[in-house]
């Protein structure tokens, strides 16, 4: 396989990676890398890795950081409630000691979360970390052990060593910076948000049926609204949405029906700010010269 | 489009062009080391190496590690590999000569007067900040600083410093007053620590007698205090610095910096448990003391520098200036949204702000607005007290 392979097989999923962003993804699988993904919120970060995992026929298992992620939800934890019912049900039965023991500290009340399923897979699966930089410092710190050695050590059981090499997507937006050995464990690509005629091409992949006037038009208004001074930029999905909508209320050209329009931008412009800053004429502008 | 470098017939051959490339990288800034260089090896052997496009997306994908750096890259690229067609001599930079370079480039591009004797101990040792301590900075700097020595003892008395310490002890537990959101094993707690019970109660043949209990500990700010001593700011510099010395010696934790024309760390100099010899150390570091402002590349230069190792997103930076700036308003802004990106807190207090009918039209000061999480007035001891209910609510 060759990265233009890859690229050709992620367009049959419905995904439009540009060249840098296929090199990116092509050299993390053949190097066994980690690849962290930048870019603005809705450029289709976490879509890659649910692309991925349907190229490569494997399961996708996601990791959504938050503030306050702790081991006990990313990695393993005791199902505690279940070991202590069945302490009680044994002692009624009169065992005891070591073989009760090892029974409460096996597989069975072992809760898998994301990072331990992810190793202990039979097939390589694509495992997504979404939005790390949400998490802080100390979870950083964590994963970078797990992703220098890809094992896992739970007291109770000894160490769990990685069965298959997950294929491990990083996203990151920018909340905070990370730290520089994460990065430098990591293969890096900054995706932006894509030219015309890649976003033409996402669409038409999207949508099928679309009219070529019609997803030219809409295309060339998102790009020059993005262009516009907005609280929050839209991304591929508002996009999309757009599209949806516009195509569900029935509209086959940007300028001709200023009110369905306006009422379609609702799947746009996500502030109250950007909703008050694009009036029906700033719209008919925008749609004027996109058309 | 530009051909292709053509490399000297005695060079070595392809492992040392990419390491060459590799010292040519680093030697503009962008952070690689051994691994990367062979890692960029063995991505090549995956690709068509002889096609430019191809060598410069894998490449970029190796070498590249944040957006800034993966915009600078193809220039880089371009300037090694496809210069032109011209013959390259040595492939193998010799490593002194690559760091005067360094230092050469970094100063004429942002004219930056970062070389300080003074925060030379203190200053963090990377590679890079070494190569710029050495050198140029002095001629520079004379252009601003106004040279003057002056005794800080005669600015500051011990009793205000014995004052300002109550005070910053009061805003450091305002700040403490933080609460993790993990739980930790705890004496008291709101919830039940079943980790522990499970192990405890094997002791007494799974009968679970005590309940441990786990909460949420203490996640106290750090404070990190910037204060200007610029020529506008001498009026007030008794003020802060007594203020300075005072966190210092309360808070084990906090950090401060003055800054004129240079960044210069004081806090191990405020540490000191002489209050008198603390106010010495002080003056020895203070050459340039009410000179011009350079808030903007002082600024940036924290942000680039030990911010990275002392500010975190459990951090409170403190800055204590006029915001009148001898640089471009912009450096501010920008340094500040670098700063901000660390997830840290900025409070800026400006004691013009105390005056009746004070606007905040001085450029550096509008430029910094949009990045501070609080803007306020100060200029005696007891309007710092006043901001004790403010930290609390950060």
């Amino acid at each position: 396989m060759s990265w233009t392979d890859l690229q050709s097989d992620m367009a049959k999923q419905g995904y439009v990676a540009s060249d840098e962003l296929s090199m990116a993804v092509y050299l993390a699988l053949m190097l066994g890398r980690p690849l962290l993904l930048e870019g603005a919120a809705g450029v289709g970060k976490t879509e890659i890795a649910r692309v991925l995992a349907a190229v490569r026929q494997t399961q996708l298992i996601r990791l959504q950081c938050y503030e306050g992620l702790d081991a006990s939800q990313a990695i393993y934890e005791w199902n505690y409630q279940r070991q202590l019912l069945t302490i009680r049900a044994a002692a009624e039965d009169g065992q005891t000691g070591r073989a009760v023991e090892d029974r409460l500290f096996s597989d069975e009340f072992l809760l898998e979360r994301p990072l331990l399923k992810a190793i202990r897979q039979p097939e390589p699966p694509v495992l997504l970390i979404d939005e790390i930089d949400r998490a802080d410092e100390e979870f950083e710190a964590f994963l970078l052990e797990i992703l220098a050695d890809y094992q896992i050590t739970i007291p109770e059981m000894g160490t769990i060593k990685a069965i298959t090499r997950p294929m491990v997507i990083l996203t990151a937006n920018g909340t905070r910076d990370l730290s520089d050995a994460l990065r430098r464990r990591c293969l890096y690509a900054h995706v932006a948000y894509p030219d015309r005629a890649t976003e033409l091409a996402i669409l038409q992949a999207r949508q099928p049926g679309i009219e070529t006037v019609l997803a030219e038009q809409i295309v060339g208004f998102v790009q020059s609204l993005r262009k516009e001074e907005l609280e929050k930029t839209p991304g591929i999905a508002e996009m999309l949405d757009f599209a949806a909508a516009l195509m569900g209320l029935g509209l086959s050209d940007l300028t001709r029906d200023p009110v369905a329009l306006q009422a379609a931008l609702a799947t746009l412009l996500k502030t109250e700010t950007d909703r008050a800053n694009i009036t029906t004429e700033v719209a008919q502008r925008l749609a004027g010269r996109a058309a | 489009m530009s051909r292709v470098t053509r490399f000297a017939a005695r060079d070595p051959g392809p492992a040392a062009r990419l390491s060459g490339f590799m010292a040519h990288l680093r030697a503009n800034g962008l952070r690689l080391g051994v691994m990367e260089t062979e890692l960029a090896l063995r991505a090549l052997t995956h690709v068509q190496a002889a096609d430019p496009n191809q060598t410069r997306l894998a490449l970029r994908a190796v070498c590249t590690g944040s957006a800034e750096e993966s915009e600078l890259f193809d220039d880089l690229f371009d300037s090694y590999w496809l210069n032109g067609g011209r013959v390259v001599q040595k492939v193998m930079p010799s490593p002194q000569k690559q760091g005067q370079e360094s230092v050469h480039s970094s100063r004429t591009a942002n004219g930056d007067t970062r070389a300080s004797g003074a925060g030379k101990a203190t200053a963090p040792e990377t590679g890079k900040d070494e190569a710029e301590t050495g050198g140029t900075g002095k001629l520079i700097a004379s252009l601003t600083n106004t040279l003057m020595k002056r005794d800080l003892r005669d600015l500051v008395q011990p009793e205000e410093i014995a004052q300002a310490e109550i005070i910053a002890r009061r805003l450091g537990v305002a700040l403490r007053d933080r609460l993790s959101r993990r739980r930790r094993v705890a004496q008291k707690g709101d919830r039940i620590h079943f980790r522990r019970l499970m192990r405890q109660s094997l002791t007494t043949g799974g009968e679970p007698l005590r309940l441990p209990r786990k909460n949420r500990p203490d996640r106290p700010l750090k404070i990190v205090a910037l204060c200007d001593v610029s020529g506008s700011m001498t009026l007030y510099a008794q003020v802060f610095l007594a203020f300075l010395a005072g966190l210092m010696r309360s808070d084990g934790t906090a950090d401060a910096y003055l800054f004129h024309t240079r960044l210069i760390r004081i806090t191990e100099a405020l540490r000191d448990k002489d209050t008198l010899r603390a106010l010495g150390r002080l003056s020895l570091m203070a050459d340039g003391f009410g000179g011009g402002s350079r808030i903007g590349a002082s600024l940036d230069r924290f942000a680039h520098t030990y911010a990275r190792r002392f500010v975190n997103r459990r951090t409170v930076v403190l800055i204590l200036s006029d915001g009148y700036d001898t640089d471009a308003p912009e450096r501010i802004g920008a340094a500040l949204s670098t700063l901000r990106k660390r997830g840290c807190r900025i409070i800026w207090l400006n004691p013009l702000k105390g005056w009746t009918r004070y606007a905040p039209i001085a450029a550096g000061m509008q430029a910094a607005l949009p990045h501070l999480d609080l803007f306020h007035p100060a200029n005696r001891l007891a309007d710092l007290a006043a901001l004790e209910p403010e930290f609390a609510r950060l």
